[in-house]
């Protein structure tokens, strides 16, 4: 259905079309994402979009990195989901590592300790944001609420408070989510 | 009112970077829900284990990370950059930073690029969709378990309880702000920038 004109038309439209993507995502980058690729490129529809981020929210490694990837290698294979990675990662990097030598340079002055122990905080709370936020999808599990935040509530205890290993985490308790809800779901 | 801020010098043998690379293999395997959620074992591996890393230069990766443009995976690159730097140059900076990001992305790359091919012929089989929903509340639980140890790890900072708590206070506020409202995250990071620089938080 999707017109050719709205997809990617080579490996270097990919790439820089991800690094603009990226230079926008200040502090993020989700909503960067659905404005260009949905609204603005239109290579993905709303639902494929939809379906996209929930895959990428899921597998190891970052969400907009993995929707980069399905993007690119959806339409050209693995090198184009390369491109896409790269595009995501270049410049951003160079820019990254640019702010950590001017942090190191200016570290002793009280004004940039205090500039970062401000951002600091506030990136607790985007994070823990992220997290209220995705957890509204938790309405649509097979899973019952309290099952989901019995759940939930065991694995912030076991890694925030009791500092345990992530891999018994996922392993264990991911595991008991995956069974639980393969049960409910109808074969 | 700041600590004196503590500096490491560091003698990196070849196993010492292996097992670095090592780790992060296998922090990419688990970083489901993205490098982030694997950040309190980082903090585990490389600050309280191995001290190759200051609590401050943590939180100033994961800071910087998050106010500069880009994936906030790069959070990563700067703990490797800062492993190097404390090894002594700016050379092993750069291979630390090679180190941290292959490390940290060629395993969930390999992974997800065959997974999501796979997972999107398959998308209606039970089990894809069961590890889709089970896993859900497991992932929100390792986002919120980060910004506790994030927002701990910052009162840390100060030696003043008051300014720890100041700063408690302004981690939960962004929070809210940012979970109740649509206002781009680059005002409320400029807005805790703002407040540290001038001395309030």
């Amino acid at each position: 259905m999707t017109p050719s004109s709205h997809r990617p038309q080579s490996l270097s439209d990919l790439f820089f079309s991800f690094t603009w993507l990226a230079l926008q995502g200040f502090g993020g980058v989700l909503a960067v994402v659905q404005r260009e690729l949905v609204e603005r490129k239109r290579w993905l529809s709303q639902e494929e979009f939809i379906e996209d981020w929930a895959v990428a929210q899921i597998m190891p490694g970052p969400n907009v990195v993995n929707l980069s990837l399905m993007i690119g290698g959806r339409y050209f294979g693995l090198p184009g989901a390369l491109a896409a990675l790269a595009g995501l990662l270049a410049l951003p990097l160079v820019l990254v590592l640019g702010l950590a030598l001017l942090h190191d340079r200016y570290a002793d002055n009280p004004q940039v300790a205090g500039t970062l122990r401000g951002m600091a905080a506030v990136s607790a709370g985007l994070i823990g944001a992220a997290g209220l936020k995705l957890a509204a999808a938790l309405k649509r599990s097979p899973l019952p609420m309290s099952w989901c935040v019995a759940i939930a509530a065991l694995g912030f205890v076991l890694v925030a408070l009791l500092k345990c290993p992530l891999i018994y985490v996922l392993l264990g308790l991911g595991g008991l989510g995956c069974i639980l809800a393969w049960r409910r779901l109808p074969a | 009112m700041s600590a004196a801020p503590e500096t490491l010098q560091l003698v990196l043998t070849w196993s010492d970077w292996l097992s670095l690379f090592g780790h992060f293999l296998l922090l990419s395997l688990m970083s489901i829900g993205g490098a982030i959620s694997t950040s309190s074992e980082m903090h585990r591996f490389l600050v309280e284990q191995h001290h190759w890393l200051s609590q401050e230069q943590f939180n100033a990766a994961i800071a910087l990370a998050q106010a500069a443009p880009g994936p906030n995976v790069l959070f990563v690159a700067l703990m490797g950059w800062h492993v190097g730097m404390n090894a002594g140059s700016p050379g092993a900076a750069l291979f630390g930073v090679l180190v941290s990001m292959v490390g940290i992305m060629t395993p969930s790359t390999i992974i997800t690029y065959t997974a999501a091919r796979w997972g999107h012929r398959n998308r209606e089989l039970r089990a894809v969709r069961a590890f889709k929903q089970g896993m859900a509340p497991v992932v929100i639980a390792l986002l919120l378990s980060t910004a506790w140890i994030l927002g701990s790890s910052v009162t840390q900072l100060t030696q003043d309880a008051a300014a720890g708590w100041r700063l408690v206070l302004l981690a939960v506020a962004a929070g809210l702000v940012i979970w109740r409202t649509r206002l781009h995250l680059l005002w409320v990071l400029a807005a805790g920038a703002l407040l540290g620089a001038f001395g309030l938080v």
